[in-house]
C-alpha cells in the first residue's frame, strides 16, 4: 500500500524549511512519498467541544483524499497537522454515532471509518524507513552537535494519539543519534510553548518559551530541533523579545529536524533551507564547520 | 391544465416564434409541466429553461439576466426537486425545467469586495491574506462545491490560496463566473470568488508568462504597420471588397497543422 504525505498550509507558506528539507531527504533516500494531489487545511486546532463536528470535517476530508489515493497510511511533518489528522481519525474509528453524522453531511465524498493510518514522519522514519537506513545514507555526519531535543505538545498530547509514550520517549534522541548528533534531553522538552496565546496574550507566552530554552542552555545544548511551525515562530521568530523579556543573554539557535537531517544527508542549500532560519543558526553551522 | 397538440385537433392560433431575446420557442406538441416559482404554481412549457420558463409564466427581468449564454453569472437559481432534500443549483438561462421543481433566482448575493489598485499589488500571498482575512474561517465544508453551478471546485481553489498557490488558486477558478452563489452558501462566510478574481488578477498581471508573440505585434501596430493597410480597406470601393473576399486565400480544410502559409504574407 502507498503512503501519502500531507503537507499542511503553513509548510506551503511560511515553514517551507520544515517541508523542502523533508521532501529532498525522501528523494535522497529513495523512498516513495507522494504529496495529497487534493487536499485542504486541516484546521490546525482539534475542537474539543463534545457538539462540534463541523471542525473534524476538515481533518476527515483529507483522510478520504488519502484513502481516494490509495494509501493505507498518510504522514506529516507539522506536529499540529498530525495531531489534528490523528485525533479526527480516533473519532472516526471510535464514535459510530458521529462517524455517521459526519459522513452523512459530507454525502459528496466516500464514507470513510478510519481506513488510513496517521503517522508523524518521526514515526515513518523509524518504522518505515529505519534508523539503519538514515545512518548509512548520512553523509555528513553531525558529530559534536548537541541538539535538544523539543517535542512541544501536539506530538504527546493527548495519550492516545502521542507518538510515543509521554514519559518515555527516544524517538528524538534516536533520529539526532542516527545523524550522528548528540541528543539533549532538558525538564522543559513537552512544555507548551505559549502556542497561539502569542497573538492574544504574547507577554505569556514569551515567559514559558523562557523557561524552555532556558532550559535547554541549562542542560547544556548549544541548539534546538523541532516539528511545529507554531513552535518555531514562539522561540525562534519571537526569541528577541523572549530572551530580552526573561533576560537570557544566549541567543539559541533552532532548527527544524528535517533540516538537520537534509544536511547530514549532505544535501545543498535548496534542501536545507537555512536561509529561513535566524542568523544565529546559520552562524552555529559554520562555526561547526558544516557545510551550509 | 396542461393541454397537448394533436395533429388531429384544429391547431391553436399560431405563437409567433423568435429565436432570441426574451421570447419562448414552444416547439410543436410541448406539453406543460408544473414548477412552483418562489412558491407559486405555473404551467410552463416542459424543455424551456428556467429563464425563458418565468418569463413564459410573466416574470420580466430587470435584473437576473444578461448574456442568456451561461457565461455571465447574471441568474443563478436554486431550487429542491420533490422527495429529494439536496439544495440544486444552476443558471437560468441554461438549466431546462423540470417538473415540480420549486426555485428561486439569486441575482446577487452580498460579498465584501477588497479595495486595491492591481497594478500596485505584488503576486504575494500574503497581500491576499491581509485584504481578505476571511480566507482563514474556511471549515472545509465544502458547501460552496456543492452551490457552484459552473462545477468549480471552490474549496480547492480557496485552499490552493491557503497554501499560498496563486497559480493553482486561478487555474482551478478559471471557470467562475462571479455568480455569487458559493458565497450565500458559505459557513465561513467568506466571498469565495472575489477572493479568486484577486488570484486570477495578480497572475495573469505578474505570474502568467507573457506572450512574445502579442508584444511583438502591439509593438508593430504601434508604429504604424498596418496604418496604410486598413485606409485602403476603408476606402475601398464595395464592389472591390467582394472581388478581394471572394479571391482570399484559405487555409485547405483537411490540411494537417502547420504546414499552410498563405503566399500574401506581409502583414504576417
Ligand atoms: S495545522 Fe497549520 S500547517 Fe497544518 S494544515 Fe493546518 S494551518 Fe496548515
Ligand atoms: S465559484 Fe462561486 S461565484 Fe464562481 S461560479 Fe461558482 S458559485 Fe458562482
Ligand atoms: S463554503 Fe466556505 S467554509 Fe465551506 S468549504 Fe467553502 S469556503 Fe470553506
Ligand atoms: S444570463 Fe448570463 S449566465 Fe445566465
Amino acid at each position: 500500500m502507498k503512503v501519502s504525505y500531507y503537507p499542511g498550509c503553513t509548510l506551503k507558506t511560511k515553514a517551507k524549511n520544515l517541508e523542502d528539507a523533508a521532501v529532498a531527504s525522501m528523494a535522497a533516500l529513495g523512498v516513495d512519498f507522494e504529496e495529497l494531489t487534493r487536499w485542504n487545511c486541516c484546521g490546525a486546532v482539534h475542537s474539543l467541544a463534545d457538539d462540534d463536528l463541523i471542525h473534524q470535517v476538515a481533518p476527515v476530508r483529507d483522510l478520504v483524499r488519502a484513502m481516494e489515493q490509495g494509501s493505507d497510511k498518510v504522514v506529516t511533518l507539522c506536529s499540529m497537522c498530525y495531531n489534528t489528522l490523528a485525533r479526527a481519525n480516533l473519532l472516526m474509528r471510535q464514535d459510530e454515532v458521529k462517524r455517521k453524522t459526519i459522513n452523512d453531511f459530507m454525502n459528496e465524498e466516500k464514507d470513510y471509518h478510519g481506513e488510513v493510518e496517521v503517522l508523524h514522519f518521526l514515526n515513518f522514519l523509524r518504522d518505515q524507513v529505519g534508523w539503519d537506513t538514515v545512518r548509512n545514507a548520512v553523509k555528513v555526519p553531525l558529530n559534536g552537535l548537541k541538539v535538544a531535543m523539543y517535542y512541544g505538545c501536539t506530538l504527546m498530547r493527548p495519550r492516545n494519539v502521542a507518538i510515543e509514550p509521554i514519559g518515555d520517549t527516544r524517538i528524538m534522541g534516536e533520529f539526532l543519534e542516527a545523524i550522528g548528533a548528540a541528543p539533549v534531553d532538558f525538564p522543559e522538552a513537552t512544555t507548551c510553548c505559549g502556542s497561539y496565546q502569542i497573538l492574544a496574550n504574547p507577554e505569556a507566552a514569551h515567559d514559558v518559551s523562557g523557561r524552555i530554552l532556558e532550559s535547554a542552555i541549562r542542560a547544556g545544548a548549544e541548539a534546538m530541533v523541532l516539528s511545529c511551525p507554531l513552535c518555531e515562530f514562539n522561540l525562534s521568530k519571537k526569541q528577541p523579545e523572549v530572551l530580552k523579556k526573561n533576560k537570557i543573554s544566549r541567543e539559541v539557535p533552532v532548527y527544524y529536524f528535517t533540516q538537520l537531517l537534509a544536511m547530514a544527508l549532505g544535501l545543498g542549500q535548496e534542501a536545507c533551507r537555512f536561509d529561513l532560519n535566524s542568523e544565529c543558526s546559520v552562524e552555529l553551522l559554520k562555526n561547526k564547520n558544516f557545510p551550509v | 391544465m396542461s393541454h397537448h397538440h394533436d395533429s388531429k385537433e384544429p391547431k391553436q392560433k399560431k405563437k409567433v416564434q423568435v429565436a432570441t431575446g426574451d421570447r419562448a420557442i414552444l416547439p410543436e406538441g410541448a406539453t406543460t409541466i408544473p414548477v412552483y416559482i418562489m412558491g407559486k404554481r405555473y404551467e410552463v412549457p416542459e424543455t424551456l429553461t428556467i429563464m425563458k420558463a418565468m418569463e413564459y409564466a410573466g416574470f420580466k427581468f430587470l435584473r437576473g439576466a444578461g448574456c442568456r449564454g451561461g457565461i455571465c453569472g447574471a441568474c443563478p437559481t436554486v431550487y429542491r426537486k420533490p422527495g429529494d432534500y439536496k439544495l440544486h443549483f444552476g443558471l437560468a438561462c441554461q438549466t431546462v425545467v423540470e417538473p415540480d421543481m420549486y426555485l428561486a433566482q439569486i441575482p446577487f448575493y452580498p460579498a465584501n469586495r477588497a479595495a486595491y489598485k492591481i497594478e500596485d499589488l505584488e503576486p504575494n500571498p500574503e497581500i491576499i491574506f491581509s485584504l481578505y482575512p476571511e480566507l482563514f474561517r474556511c471549515v472545509a465544508c465544502n458547501n460552496c462545491t456543492k452551490a457552484c453551478p459552473m462545477g468549480v471546485d471552490v474549496l480547492g481553489y480557496i485552499s490552493a490560496l491557503k497554501q499560498g498557490d496563486i497559480a493553482r488558486a486561478a487555474e482551478i477558478s478559471f471557470d467562475c463566473i462571479q455568480c455569487g452563489m458559493c458565497a450565500s452558501r458559505c459557513m465561513g462566510e467568506l466571498p469565495q470568488y472575489h477572493i479568486a478574481q484577486l488570484a486570477r488578477r495578480m497572475y495573469g498581471r505578474a505570474i502568467m508568462p507573457r506572450a512574445r508573440h502579442l508584444a511583438k505585434r502591439v509593438e508593430e501596430i504601434e508604429s504604424g504597420k498596418y496604418d496604410e493597410m486598413l485606409k485602403s480597406l476603408q476606402t475601398m470601393s464595395h464592389g472591390e471588397l467582394e472581388k478581394r473576399y471572394k479571391e482570399r486565400e484559405r487555409e485547405p480544410d483537411m490540411a494537417p497543422n502547420g504546414t499552410w502559409l498563405p503566399a500574401n504574407d506581409p502583414y504576417l
